[in-house]
This record gives structure tokens, C-alpha cells and sequence, in this order.
């Protein structure tokens, strides 16, 4: 099969993204993804951002808020659980980032949201927020023997 | 609503950018079989299917139905991962997973507990995603009591 250049990096970064969407409860690994897409751990960020339009740690952060949604949605879990469950270190910061994303606190959002019956990568793919009311960042890094 | 006699899908479109690398993965890995491969000269007619199942059409991009741009940009989003989704189903589907697996195959997704059944996801040399899943065969008000239950 021949690629062309674009398209040869486009699934390298496909491969890495689909790592991250595996391992989105754990930190952001930029060295094991950027190897895992044949980049150096500073080119990988600007690629990424090239190719899907938003950092790689922003990604990371829908990914995980997308994960949180969901299990508040299915689940009768406790909000911190479901916090620690998709990767965040602590409740505060997950809620601030939450209610920032989706606009609502988890526990609002788990109240007005029922149950949905349908494969879970549709769940994933269209429940998965664009970006932020405000459109800002939350930090988020989470380190530590507890991690994942 | 419109009268009509439909009564099936036949054949769905599926773009691949080597019809030769994706007959060989869908046959070795997924078990399709061939249904056709005609040389209708200006295009190669390749379509697989499970047995008893509707008919995938390796169609492979760049055909004069798109210009050159158009060309580049579907095979550009292939390989983003951003086309489409295929969706088979399994009998036991940690021993596809483990088999898919030990052969190299590209994971995207580990094999996950649902409460409609077990799935994971692959992606095709191209980039298209595959979900593989087995159900477990529940009625739709039992899955959705699972969902009540847990969430009670």
C-alpha cells in the first residue's frame, strides 16, 4: 500500500490517539505516544494538534469527561469514584473541570440524564464534549504511584 | 410514508485504499469471503461477506468519480480514523480478541463489559474502525432494567 507522507503520519497518529483513548484514566504519556507515532516527544504535540485540531491534552480531557458522563449516566457509582475511574487526582478538580466542559456539576448532570441503549462507541464518539463553555483548559496532572 | 417493496441492504460501501491488502485482512483476520472480483475494467467490482451476511464493497478511493483534491481528502480522513464503522458479531468474543491480537492485528480497544453484551475495537490497515461484539442476547426492557438496576 502506498501513503503519502500525510497520510502515513495521519495513522501513526491515529495509533496514538486510539493508545490514549485506551489508556485515558492514566497521565498523559507524551514520550510513549510519541514513540508510538515514530515522532520525538516535541514534535508530538504540534502534530497532533495539526492533524485532530486540539492538543493532545485536551483530547485527553474530553476523552475522560466523555468516560464520566457515561458511568454517571449507567452507573450509581460515587461521583468521586467515577472521578478516580477516569483519571482525574482529585474530586475538586474533576468537578471544576466538569461543570466547566459540560456546564453542569456531575451531580446535576447525572440527575437530569437517564440511562441510553446504544453500542458504546456511538456513546463515546457523540457524547464527547466539542470544548468548554468558556472555552479554557483546566490543568489537569495526575502523578503517582495511584495513577490509572 | 412512502410505499415502497424494500426489503434488505445489500451491499454497503467500505473505502479502502489497497483492495489487494484489504481483501487479504478482511479474509485471514475477520473471515470474509469472496462474492465477487470482476475486472469491469474501470474498476475492480471486489465485494466480501460473512456467510449469510450482506455484501462489503472494497472500494478503493481515487476512482474518477472524485478529482484529485476530493481523492486526497477521503483518504485523508481515513486514515484520521474519522470514516464509518463496521460491526460484527462474535459467539465468543475473547477468543476473536485473543486470536485478532496474537496476530498483530491493530487494538483499538480492549474487550469491554456492556450490558448489551462483551466488545472491543480494531482498526483495518486503513484506518476504518471495526467493532466486534457478542451480545448477550437480551431483550431490549432487560438490558434497560441492567441499566435501572445499576443505576438504583
Amino acid at each position: 500500500m502506498q501513503l503519502s507522507p500525510r497520510e502515513d503520519l495521519n495513522r501513526r497518529m491515529l495509533r496514538a490517539r486510539d493508545e490514549m483513548d485506551r489508556r485515558y484514566a492514566e497521565p498523559l504519556d507524551v514520550p510513549t505516544l510519541a514513540a508510538i507515532a515514530h515522532l520525538s516527544a516535541s514534535q508530538f504535540g504540534r502534530v497532533f494538534k495539526e492533524v485532530y485540531g486540539e492538543t493532545p491534552h485536551r483530547y485527553l480531557q474530553r476523552r475522560r469527561v466523555e468516560r464520566a458522563m457515561t458511568l454517571l449516566r449507567q452507573t450509581d457509582r460515587p461521583v468521586t469514584e467515577v472521578a478516580w475511574d477516569v483519571g482525574f487526582a482529585s474530586l475538586g478538580t474533576f468537578s471544576r473541570t466538569f461543570s466547566t466542559v459540560v456546564g453542569c456539576s456531575p451531580s446535576e448532570f447525572r440527575a437530569r440524564h437517564a440511562p441510553v441503549h446504544v453500542p458504546s462507541c456511538f456513546i463515546a464518539a457523540w457524547t464527547r464534549p466539542r470544548e468548554s463553555a468558556s472555552g479554557t483548559v483546566v490543568s489537569e496532572k495526575r502523578t503517582g504511584p495511584d495513577a490509572g | 410514508m412512502t410505499t415502497n417493496h424494500i426489503t434488505s441492504v445489500r451491499i454497503k460501501s467500505l473505502p479502502v485504499l489497497d483492495q489487494d491488502e484489504a481483501l487479504d485482512f478482511y479474509s485471514t483476520h475477520l473471515g470474509f469471503e469472496v462474492r465477487d472480483d470482476i475486472d469491469l475494467g474501470f474498476m475492480r467490482w471486489l465485494t466480501i461477506a460473512l456467510p449469510g451476511g450482506e455484501q462489503l464493497l472494497l472500494e478503493l478511493v481515487g476512482g474518477p468519480q472524485h478529482d484529485e483534491s476530493t481523492a486526497a481528502q477521503v483518504r485523508d480522513l481515513v486514515t484520521k480514523g474519522a470514516m464509518g464503522g463496521l460491526f460484527l458479531v462474535s459467539d465468543d468474543v475473547h477468543a476473536t480478541y485473543a486470536a485478532l491480537r496474537d496476530a498483530g492485528v491493530e487494538i483499538s480497544q480492549e474487550p469491554v463489559e456492556q450490558p448489551y453484551g462483551v466488545d472491543f475495537g480494531v482498526r483495518d490497515p486503513f484506518g476504518n474502525h471495526i467493532r466486534i461484539s457478542q451480545p448477550n442476547e437480551a431483550p431490549q426492557e432487560v438490558i434497560q432494567e441492567r441499566y435501572d438496576a445499576a443505576k438504583a
